[in-house]
């Protein structure tokens, strides 16, 4: 049937060679520019702090915002705490590129990025009168500033665990092995449970660290072509023997609780809540440090400020409250985390806090090696690092 | 002053209603001007961006867009051999799910249209309605926990010597066929409401045994129904990421779409021009069937 306003058909094809055309004149303008932001100065941030303006938006890890200290902050800043968590530093970057946040608390694989991408601003360390008792191996470090220039403020640090089920794993693992070593894996086929974000390729390059010497691998966040294959390859052959990838904490609590998951990394936020449920899950114990004989990787993570933030004075504020030496002692022990805060160390429930979890020994960092951006440039002057991009290709080809 | 300022309203209607007065065209037109608008602009336009940003390339450390034309994209999505897997298992599924839904739906639509008493068929219809109600992250991880190594499946079905399929493709295909199920019920039992009672009386008349009616009668007819359905099934299906990521490790095209729209738009965009062109393929294979004459 033709219709009185002429053929339908006709209609679309016209209507889609505009949009064609609109396309391609959208391609045109677009080839000639190109825009990488980044690096910036302390000028540019904050210099005198103002009135509150009644909120805040955060974006943060599981366990990092609760009402326990948000609630108290509200209370004495005046400032509504809108709060997101994020399972994986890549939504905080995609969260952060909205503009709709005032600061996120980055963990170093997300804060080269936001810089680079403009997306957050220099902190004014003298408006977070709390920052100068921050302990001192945590200020102006790699993943928090930028030539020289500062990102953000400390808010605790520690490594990523190895966890498993006490009832189905014996006797206690002390090694990574139980989840990379595809030998010892093959017990727990089905069972493994690993974090599904790229940055497990560097939880098997500090396990290839320590196990195969030949490669050279020196930082598991800098990997040649060659030390980058041999970890992918590892989590390769691991992939059949993982029962499931976990991208949110949620996730993996469920599958412990449920005896579906017996062994893997985790982090202390999921390991305490599965204690509460009264799950038989064990980690290393604390006099290890937590840490398998080969290390760990793990997070130092940073509060950082939007850089059009809408409530810039309400998120310094919360910057300054959160290393409050009370409540950043409560957020590490509520999170099981070493405390940022020197004076955390004084105002801990448990008196002997700051010792267990290493607080202050420089030394122990040494064998946890913080969540980095994977770069070209792995300041050898050569190129020739896998960067971010290729992490996260080989994560999907890992996979499958 | 106040009848002078209703008068000058009036007048100002009067003149509107005078300017459509008979032009069909522009009383057409302004009425479709917002919703065809917001069609054109909104959704269109946010397509064609999306087709345009697949031609981009991104900045490996800030992961800003980096508007330089390329073709980088699409010659990985078709060299890596990863990439063909996980189209061809996502297309696999939404074809599987789409003829699972098909095969349970019909009998039920059946027995809606045509056999349940006026009050059976308003119960069926709200008990089918009903988990439409409820959020979906909740009715997915209720799955989890069936589908869980000591969950109820595991429960049920140890007795008899079978177990749960546990998490992987069978709890994918589970999870969806459930999930889409009443996308699938809804249309064909409005298709098979159309069919008159006297056209199936009339089949019997004739001799032809409840079969040969089935075959020869009800199904060409609410056969665009089924398909208009199964557009419904295979394309939620086809979009879908949340439900692998919880009932199994195997990655979909929204999951490496998912993985990517942080730090790699652009391949993130190439990738999401797969689902369409799939789509667009289906469609018209669905027009082929007539699936747009009756329904």
């Amino acid at each position: 049937m033709r219709s009185r306003y002429g053929n339908p058909a006709r209609t679309a094809w016209l209507v889609l060679a505009g949009l064609v055309v609109f396309m391609l004149v959208l391609a045109g303008c677009g080839s000639s520019s190109s825009d990488t932001t980044g690096g910036g100065s302390s000028e540019e941030a904050l210099q005198k702090l103002g009135k509150g303006e009644g909120e805040v938006s955060l974006i943060s890890w599981a366990g990092y915002v609760e009402p326990e200290w948000s609630k108290p902050f509200e209370q004495k800043t005046g400032c509504k705490v809108n709060n997101k968590v994020a399972g994986t530093s890549d939504e905080m970057v995609k969260l952060m590129s909205s503009g709709q946040y005032d600061g996120v608390s980055a963990s170093g694989n997300a804060t080269a990025r936001l810089v680079a991408a403009g997306y957050v601003s220099p902190v004014n360390t003298d408006l977070v009168p709390n920052y100068k008792t921050v302990f001192s191996d945590l200020k102006d470090q790699p993943y928090n500033t930028f030539e020289g220039v500062n990102y953000g403020i400390p808010h605790g640090r520690g490594a990523n665990l190895l966890m498993w089920n006490g009832n189905d794993v014996k006797p206690a693992p002390t090694s990574w092995n139980v989840t990379m070593d595809p030998k010892v894996a093959a017990k727990y086929k089905g069972k493994i449970s690993q974090y599904d974000d790229p940055m497990s390729i560097a939880e098997a390059a500090v396990y290839l660290k320590a196990h195969e010497t030949s490669l050279g691998i020196e930082n598991p966040y800098e990997l040649n072509e060659e030390q980058f294959n041999a970890a992918v390859e590892l989590l390769k052959e691991q992939q059949p023997n993982v029962g499931e990838y976990w991208g949110e904490a949620a996730k993996q609590i469920s599958g412990f609780a449920n005896g579906d998951n017996t062994v893997g990394t985790t982090w202390q936020y999921q390991y305490f809540a599965l204690k509460e449920e009264g799950v038989p899950v064990a980690a290393s114990p604390a006099k290890q440090g937590f840490l398998p004989e080969e290390g760990a990787t793990g997070w130092s993570d940073t509060w950082m400020i939007a850089k059009n933030a809408q409530h810039p004075n309400c998120m310094y504020e919360w910057m300054n409250w959160i290393i409050e030496p009370k409540v950043n002692a409560e957020v590490a022990e509520y999170f099981g985390e070493a405390p940022a805060q020197e004076k955390a160390c004084e105002e801990t429930k448990n008196p002997n806090f700051c010792a267990e979890y290493h607080a202050e020994e420089p030394d122990f960092w040494k064998r946890v090696y913080y969540w980095e951006t994977p770069l070209a440039d792995c300041g050898n002057g050569e190129e020739d690092c896998m960067d971010y991009n290729d992490w996260v290709k080989a994560w999907t080809s890992i996979k499958g | 002053m106040a009848s002078e300022a209703v008068l000058e309203r009036r007048s100002v209607g009067h003149r509107l209603a005078g300017l459509f007065q008979g032009r069909r065209r522009l009383q057409v037109g302004a009425l479709l001007a917002g919703p065809v608008g917001w069609l054109v602009i909104g959704y269109l336009g946010s397509l064609a961006i999306l087709l345009i940003t697949a031609f981009w390339s991104v900045d490996p450390l800030s992961g800003l867009v980096v508007k330089n034309y390329t073709l980088e994209n699409f010659e990985t999505l078709f060299n890596e051999p990863v990439y063909r897997e996980i189209v061809w298992r996502t297309v696999r599924t939404a074809l599987l799910v789409t003829i699972t839904d098909a095969i349970i739906a019909f009998p039920i639509a059946f027995y809606m249209a045509k056999v349940a008493s006026r009050r059976g068929k308003a119960l069926l219809v709200v008990g089918i309605l009903l988990p439409l109600w409820s959020s979906y992250l909740v009715k997915v991880y209720a799955w989890r926990t069936i589908l869980s190594s000591d969950g109820m499946l595991h429960w049920l079905l140890n007795p008899i010597g079978l177990d749960t399929p546990g998490y992987g493709m069978t709890a994918v295909w589970l999870v969806f066929s459930y999930l889409w199920l009443p996308y699938m019920i809804l249309p064909i039992y409005a298709g098979l409401e159309r069919i008159p009672d006297s056209l199936i009386s009339a089949s019997e008349d004739l001799g032809a045994s409840p079969f040969t009616t089935f075959r020869r009668v009800i199904l060409p007819l609410s056969f665009p129904a089924v398909v208009a359905g199964s557009i419904f099934t295979f394309s939620l299906t086809l979009g879908d990421y949340i439900t692998p990521r919880l009932v199994s490790n195997e990655q979909f095209i929204g999951n490496v779409i998912f993985n990517n729209i942080a730090n790699n738009q652009p391949l993130a965009a190439a990738l999401a021009l797969v689902p369409i062109v799939v789509m667009i393929a289906y469609l018209l294979v669905a027009r082929k069937l007539g699936a747009f004459e009756h329904v």
